[in-house]
């Protein structure tokens, strides 16, 4: 049913839009040019000048092209995690939680309300050299005696998994919830064992609560720099931190800029080939 | 006890297949106890640290006490970082909310040209990085002379909330079935009266939710606020400077409360549907 | 327009109308008139376009071209809730959101009628479920979910109600007493009830009218006796009960009567029951019409020779029987069990007889089969 006026959804869609093409498109469009300016000559440090400087961007992939391929590597591994111990959780409060659904998915949530930098310093604690963990992995031999926990790669993935996870359940379970267990019964019914029901049933129903969590757990991860800050060392720095730091530590905004540009084309590509991949259309 | 007589005429079944079966129907279950307990580690650990009679730096165990509740201000600037995050937290969710809400009507409910294009540009903030979002929409300011501080932040919050106030809401507009507009259309109510007597009311247990949604991600964000908030102090904020020379017990007492307020609020608001609906 | 749409009141006229979705016609050039006060069912199968007819009358739709007119006022483009039409939807449509009592008060509210709780209260005694008004439509089984639906519609006291299918969902006991109920109300409140129905037998005991809709057009209108027996598609002759199509000629005029030639053997029917365009016709016959005899007992009427049982099945009240005719086709028999026993026994040699003034004529060139597709009706009941 449609209202007589046809300009109803464009009155509706006005405020809205000016505020994000004043505070999001224009600014990206103000970045790309930032990226491609040179310092003045004989400037103070952080007066730049355009001069279509291209060689920023192969600049400063050259120089960081490390942390660029940890930040992806760090991100699938974070993604692939949280979708491993999400997908049984929210199965899980989606069918086998009766009356205490709500109460459950209220407890996915609820540790966002407990900052996560003070989650993620928490981990830091428990499995730091003070924390009980580390020693007692020692004392039993489980891990060597140098071995620490924090200040890895692991550790960074490991937080980021952490800290991502209710992002991939409530999309997940979203979809899985929607599912009428009725069509499972029914695939059970025309001959499919449990497995094969779950394989070619409910996966393929809830392929858009995966897209969704995946999307929402992957983006985030590969721009992030705080579980590399806090529980990672200068080898584990990605690509979120070298942004960081070029732009409040070295004032040097031409290459802040062209790293994030790079970034968000990087992340826009995979994501449409993703998307593609995965045959869902509707994006949001 | 048992009063059960035993019967040899009914097989009994073996111990251990009894276990396996019993462990097959009840692993999923077993699972998410340990899902959660991996979820509540870091907000135990916070909450019992919070009793830790820890001076400066609350790093080891030092002895219990309730010093840190009786006095949660007691650190320098950690209720100023509170205040600030939920100021900045309320006035986020309520531009974005609105704006949120009123295109996701638009995209919800019309055919119209540049839909796709519309959907494009809600996804496309979703899909940028949060570092990305906050040092752009710095350099924007740098170059308009603003200064980076409270208003800077709730503009940027507001900029990352939008996206996920109209996907929240759109989500809630499509499960709703288009014939009860209809039927109110039928039963003369013009646009504006079946808008605010049936589609809204349907509409606004989504629309709650958008808004919860938004106030956790602007109050919990430390990335954009980072950016854009120049000297003022956030508690995320407060949370990451402090963590270099040892986060004040206080903090914990804070996160804590946070968490058993928002546990609270939720659990009130579900007794209060559940009683409803009874 | 001089007057307003909502008061208007008489005859419901679609004109000409076409309903068209991109290049697809759900409703193709479709003319009815709806007398005021009666109860008009639309019947077709699936897919015919039933619920786009009433969508465009409710102005839910837009018709593509063409006109609908109630009495004199046209509200062809007239906002639906300015239209005195109100519909009870297939699904009910109830507002989960609010209680019983609201939800039937919704039109009187938004007329601005004064004495709100007494009016509902009438309607929900006439629906016998006035204990259920504090309720939420949740908290409510189908069948007091459609009487609730029911109520809140007849409460505005509509020039017209829709029904779509409103009986689809219950179970068949509860749908033979609801058919009963609705009839009553109807009668109780005297307004136009538009009933859209793909059940046959709910159309033929409840309605004076019957409309029957294929493809987007009306195939036939007239009352049930009317449709049922004299047909003039074979589309109607066979979704409307059962039929038996035989192909034949015309061979000439006897009076008011026909002669047709069903290969080779002649009978005669009323010239007025033809609906044929030029001499080839299709001779037809309901199975209950026909009478069985052996051979060289003498009979009245039309008689074919020649055939042999088929098949015989005994359903308590009568015994049906298929009976294969010497050019190959099988037809169907129904006779009445009066005396108790079949008998008839299969392979027997037989005649088949009827009286002339029952048979109806179709175009020779109609295809026989259609209607008989499967009834979704009967998949629904088992
Ligand atoms: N919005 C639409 N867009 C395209 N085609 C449509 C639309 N609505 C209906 N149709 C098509 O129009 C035809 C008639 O639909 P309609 O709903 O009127 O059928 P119906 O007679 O009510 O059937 P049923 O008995 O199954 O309810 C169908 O073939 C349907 O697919
Ligand atoms: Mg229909």
């Amino acid at each position: 049913m449609s209202f007589p006026k046809v300009r109803v959804p464009y009155l509706l869609l006005l405020p809205g839009f000016a505020f994000l093409f004043t505070f999001f498109i224009l600014p990206i469009i103000n970045l790309a040019q930032t990226s491609t300016q040179t310092p003045i000559a004989g400037g103070d440090t952080g007066q730049y000048e355009q001069t279509l400087a291209f060689s920023n961007y192969i600049q400063a992939f050259v120089d960081n092209k490390e942390q660029f391929g940890r930040s992806f590597v760090y991100a699938t591994l974070a993604t692939i995690f949280a979708l491993a111990i999400a997908y049984p959780l929210a199965y899980a409060i989606a069918f086998k939680s009766g009356k205490f659904k709500n109460i459950l998915l209220v407890l996915v949530v609820a540790p966002f309300f407990t900052s996560f930098l003070l989650r993620t310093i928490a981990w830091k604690q428990i499995l730091g050299e003070e924390g009980f963990v580390v020693p007692g992995l020692r004392a039993l031999n489980i891990i060597g005696q140098q071995t620490t926990l924090t200040s890895t790669s692991v550790a960074v993935v490991a937080g980021m998994t952490y800290n991502f996870l209710p992002f991939m359940t409530l999309p997940l379970y979203a979809s899985l919830e929607r599912i009428d267990p009725r069509t499972i019964e029914a695939a059970g019914d025309l001959y499919a064992n449990g497995l094969t029901a779950f394989r070619r049933v409910t996966v393929p129903l809830s392929l858009p609560g995966v897209v969704a969590g995946t999307l929402l757990t992957f983006i985030p991860a590969a721009g992030d720099y705080v579980n590399a800050a806090i529980l990672g060392s200068p080898n584990t720095k990605m690509i979120g931190n070298v942004i960081e730091s070029r732009y409040f530590k070295i004032v040097d905004y031409p290459t802040a800029a062209a790293l994030s540009f790079t970034l968000m084309a990087a992340i826009l590509i995979l994501v449409t080939l993703y998307i593609r991949k995965a045959g869902t259309e509707e994006l949001v | 006890m048992s009063q059960k007589i035993k019967d040899a005429s009914i097989p009994t079944i073996p111990f251990k297949a009894r276990f396996s079966r019993w462990f097959g129907r009840n692993l999923l279950r077993i699972y998410m106890l340990f899902g959660f307990t991996y979820l509540f580690i870091p907000v135990a650990y916070t909450f019992v640290f919070s009793f830790n009679d820890s001076g400066k730096s609350n790093l080891i165990w030092k002895g219990f006490t309730l010093n840190n509740w009786q006095n949660p201000c007691g650190a320098p600037e950690v209720c100023n970082a509170l205040g600030n995050s939920i100021k900045i937290g309320l006035l986020a969710t309520i531009f974005s909310t609105i704006l949120g809400t009123m295109i996701a009507f638009a995209i919800g409910r019309y055919k119209f040209k540049g839909r796709s294009s519309s959907n494009l540009l809600i996804f496309l903030p979703m899909a940028t990085p949060e570092i990305v979002l906050g040092a752009s929409l710095l350099s924007l300011f740098l170059v308009f002379k603003i200064n980076p501080g409270f208003w800077p932040t709730v503009i940027a919050h507001v900029v990352f909330c939008i996206s996920f106030v109209v996907v929240t809401v759109k989500a809630r507009i499509a499960s709703l079935d288009p014939r009860l507009e209809q039927a109110a259309m039928d039963l003369y109510a013009n646009e504006l009266e079946t808008f605010r007597k049936v589609t809204l009311p349907l509409v606004a247990p989504g629309i709650a939710g958008a808004a919860l949604l938004a106030f956790s991600l602007s109050f919990d964000d430390f990335i954009i606020t980072n950016f854009n908030s120049g000297t003022l102090i956030t508690f995320p904020k407060f949370v990451y400077v402090s963590a270099a020379r040892g986060i004040p017990a206080q903090a914990n007492v804070i996160g804590s409360a946070m968490f058993f307020l928002a546990l609270a609020i939720v659990i009130a608001g579900q007794l209060v549907k559940r009683k409803k609906t009874r | 327009m001089s007057k307003d749409p909502i008061t208007a009141r008489g005859d419901l006229r679609l004109t000409r109308i076409t309903k068209s979705y991109g290049d697809f016609t759900a409703v193709d050039d479709l003319t009815l008139t709806i007398p005021k006060g009666s109860f008009f069912a639309l019947l077709g199968p699936s897919g015919c376009g039933k619920t786009t007819t009433l969508r465009m009358v409710a102005g839910l739709e837009e018709p593509t071209v063409g006109s609908i007119h109630l009495g004199d006022t046209d509200i062809t483009t007239t906002r639906p809730y300015q239209r005195p039409i109100n519909t009870v939807f297939q699904n009910y449509a109830l507002f989960p959101h609010l209680t019983i009592f609201e939800n039937i008060a919704f039109g009187l509210r938004r007329r601005g009628i004064k004495d709100v709780k007494e009016q509902v209260d009438k309607v929900l005694n006439l629906v016998e479920l006035p204990h259920l008004a504090e309720r939420k439509p949740t908290q409510l089984s189908g069948g007091q979910q459609q009487r609730i639906a029911l109520a809140r519609a007849i409460v505005n006291r509509p020039a017209l109600l829709l029904l779509d299918e409103p009986l689809g969902a219950l179970d068949l006991k509860l749908r033979r007493q609801m058919q009963i109920e609705l009839k009553w109300i109807q009668r109780e409140v005297g307004l136009t009830f538009v009933h859209v129905t793909h059940d046959q037998e709910e159309a033929m005991t409840m309605a004076d009218t019957i409309a029957v809709m294929n493809e987007g057009k009306i195939e036939q209108m007239g009352s049930p006796a009317d449709l049922y027996d004299n047909p003039k598609t074979a589309f109607v002759a066979n979704f409307l009960g059962q039929s038996n199509l035989i192909k034949g000629k015309i061979d000439g005029n006897d009076g008011d009567n026909l002669v047709v030639d069903l290969y080779g053997q002649k009978i005669s029917m009323p010239k007025k029951r033809s609906h044929a365009v030029d001499n080839s016709l299709y001779a037809g016959i309901r199975p209950e019409k026909f009478r069985i005899s052996r051979l060289g007992t003498p009979v009245k009427g039309n008689i074919l020779t020649g055939g042999h049982i088929e098949d015989v099945s005994y359903i308590g009240v009568s015994t049906q029987y298929v009976v294969a005719m010497p050019w190959g086709q099988e037809v169907m028999v129904f006779e009445q069990n009066d005396d108790g026993v079949a008998p008839f026994d299969k392979g027997d040699e037989v005649n088949i007889s009827w009286e002339p003034t029952f048979t109806f004529g179709l175009r020779g060139d109609e295809d026989i089969e259609a209607g008989t597709e499967v009834n979704p009706e009967e998949l629904e009941e088992e």
